[in-house]
């Protein structure tokens, strides 16, 4: 039967060719491992911007002439504003606390630090993060505030850092799929030379362009496979140790990407595999393989 | 069956053209040999008449079809209705003889219970009846040979074109594909034989189409070899 001689070809084909085989396996397996990576990472960065802008609060701290009068209108006119959603006072007793706690682990720093160095403030948590600007014009220049300070805007530095390691890797990962592309065409090339006898007996008996190139690209089309399936068990591994045994447990502060997440990147990672190598193999067969 | 109108034949960078000119109509059942000196146009005749080429200026007809309005994908289908063989044999090494006929079919997508019937009846009519296991590199030139035809005739095509056929083979083995030929012809099929071998168109005195730079000098029937050489 056709689908049994179509099969028996895929695997002496492999195998005849098999260093360039694996170097198409590798090179496809780390592309997509890296370009799964930088989907992940986007996912991660999404997911921690939900966590924590929801977590974000604008600092009102207060400077250290501040009047109790001051003090107590700053407070009645940040809860009248419809875009707060709750004030916290925090004194220089709470401020110390909080302090204590965050540095437990540099008792050095606690011990030199003291009640008075530490503002009071007020906590304020928006309805809508974004409306920073109706709070800070607000109290920023008032009496008795020293400076407004939007959390959010840390986070942002940091999320900057974030996207941009996630562009790099995306780019990275695009470069290495150039790569493979070229890699699987070279591949085709080499094996449609060693088997030009073969293809050019079957163009004169006329065999169908279909059936004498449908080897190569089911040939390519299989390796890229393989690579997308070593692609995503690098991927799982990640999730595993790195994010599961390492990550989750240090670091509380924020939720982590889940396995959803990771079979939601198999998909793409496997259209853009087997997509690839097919291309890549297809533009090379109607180069080197014409009838 | 076959036929070639005002073709001219060109390829880029050469100043003089393969063929030029040509006219040549071959009927069915038929037996042509083509002769001439290298470089005459004969592989270029063969070439235009399986689609490896297209002529420059001209039209050619084969199996009444105009080949130039031929779609590319329909191109195997001709394909299949011309049988082919070589100077060189172009058997595949690593297949049996019986793979190397079967090879034929199975890239066209016959079932493997008709090649299992058709394969030894064509290797019967060659001549290699009980080598069917045999590899290419265990027989004689001779036999390989008889492999590529059964090859080139297991599909029963209408046409068959043969390349200088008995070039690597001494002329008693020669005689003996000739023969071969022979036979197929009579079975119907139009042959077409591009040949340097004197002896064996003068003895089988079928029509002879001789081309010279390119151009038919001579179109013979019940022809000889020539008068030269």
């Amino acid at each position: 039967m056709r689908a049994q001689f179509v099969l028996s070809e895929i695997l002496t084909g492999l195998r005849r060719n098999l260093t360039m085989t694996v170097a198409v396996i590798v090179t496809v397996a780390i592309s997509l491992a890296l370009a799964g990576s930088g989907l992940l990472l986007r996912k991660q960065v999404n997911l921690m911007k939900g966590y924590w802008y929801d977590r974000v609060e604008v600092s009102i701290f207060l400077a250290e002439d501040v009047t109790e009068a001051q003090r107590d209108s700053i407070q009645d006119d940040l809860q009248a504003l419809p875009e707060v959603e709750r004030v916290e006072y925090e004194s220089k007793a709470d401020a110390f606390i909080r302090f204590k706690e965050q540095f437990k682990d540099s008792p050095q720093l606690v011990e030199n630090a003291s009640e008075d160095a530490l503002p009071e403030s007020f906590r304020v948590k928006l309805e809508d993060p974004e409306k920073f600007d109706v709070v800070a014009s607000a109290f920023a220049e008032r009496a008795g505030v020293e400076t407004v300070l939007n959390q959010r805007e840390l986070l942002e530095k940091f999320f900057k850092v974030l996207n941009g390691l996630q562009l790099g890797t995306l780019i990275a990962a695009g470069l290495q799929l150039l790569a493979a592309a070229f890699l699987i065409s070279n591949t085709i090339r080499v094996a449609a030379f060693s088997r030009r006898r073969e293809t050019g007996i079957m163009r004169l008996v006329g065999a169908s362009n279909l059936y004498i190139q449908l080897p190569f690209l089911l040939e390519g089309a299989f390796a890229g496979l393989i690579g997308v399936t070593l692609a995503v068990s690098l991927l799982a591994g990640f999730k595993v140790f790195l994010i599961d045994k390492l990550l989750r447990t240090s670091i509380t502060a924020t939720a982590f990407i889940g396995w959803d997440a990771v079979w939601a990147v198999v998909p793409v990672l496997l259209l853009l595999g087997v997509g690839l190598s097919a291309v890549a193999s297809f533009v090379t067969l109607r180069k080197y393989l014409r009838v | 069956m076959i036929r070639l109108d005002n073709v001219t034949k060109s390829y880029p960078n050469t100043p003089k053209p393969a063929l030029a000119s040509v006219d040549v109509e071959v009927d069915k059942g038929e037996f042509v040999f083509l002769v001439g000196s290298s470089g005459s146009g004969k592989s270029t005749f063969l070439r235009l008449l399986l689609k490896e080429e297209s002529p420059t200026s001209g039209s050619v007809h084969v199996a009444g079809k105009d080949l130039a309005r031929l779609s590319h994908w329909k191109v195997p289908a001709l394909r299949r209705t011309i049988g082919c063989v070589f100077q060189d044999f172009r058997l595949l090494p690593n297949k049996s003889v019986f793979g190397n006929v079967a090879f034929a079919l199975e890239v066209i997508g016959k079932h493997r219970q008709q090649i299992a019937k058709v394969v030894p009846e064509v290797l019967d009519l060659v001549g290699l009846e009980g080598k069917a296991d045999r590899r290419p590199d265990e027989l004689s030139g001779g036999e390989q040979q008889r492999v590529a035809i059964a090859r080139a005739f297991v599909n029963k095509p209408m046409i068959l074109i043969a390349d200088e056929p008995t070039g690597n083979l001494d002329p008693t083995t020669s005689v003996g594909i000739m023969k071969l030929l022979d036979r197929i012809n009579r079975t119907g099929t139009t042959v077409v034989m591009a040949t340097h071998d004197a002896a064996i168109v003068d003895s089988m005195r079928r029509r002879v189409v001789e081309l010279d730079a390119g151009k038919v000098v001579r179109d013979q029937a019940r022809g000889v070899y020539g008068y030269s050489k």
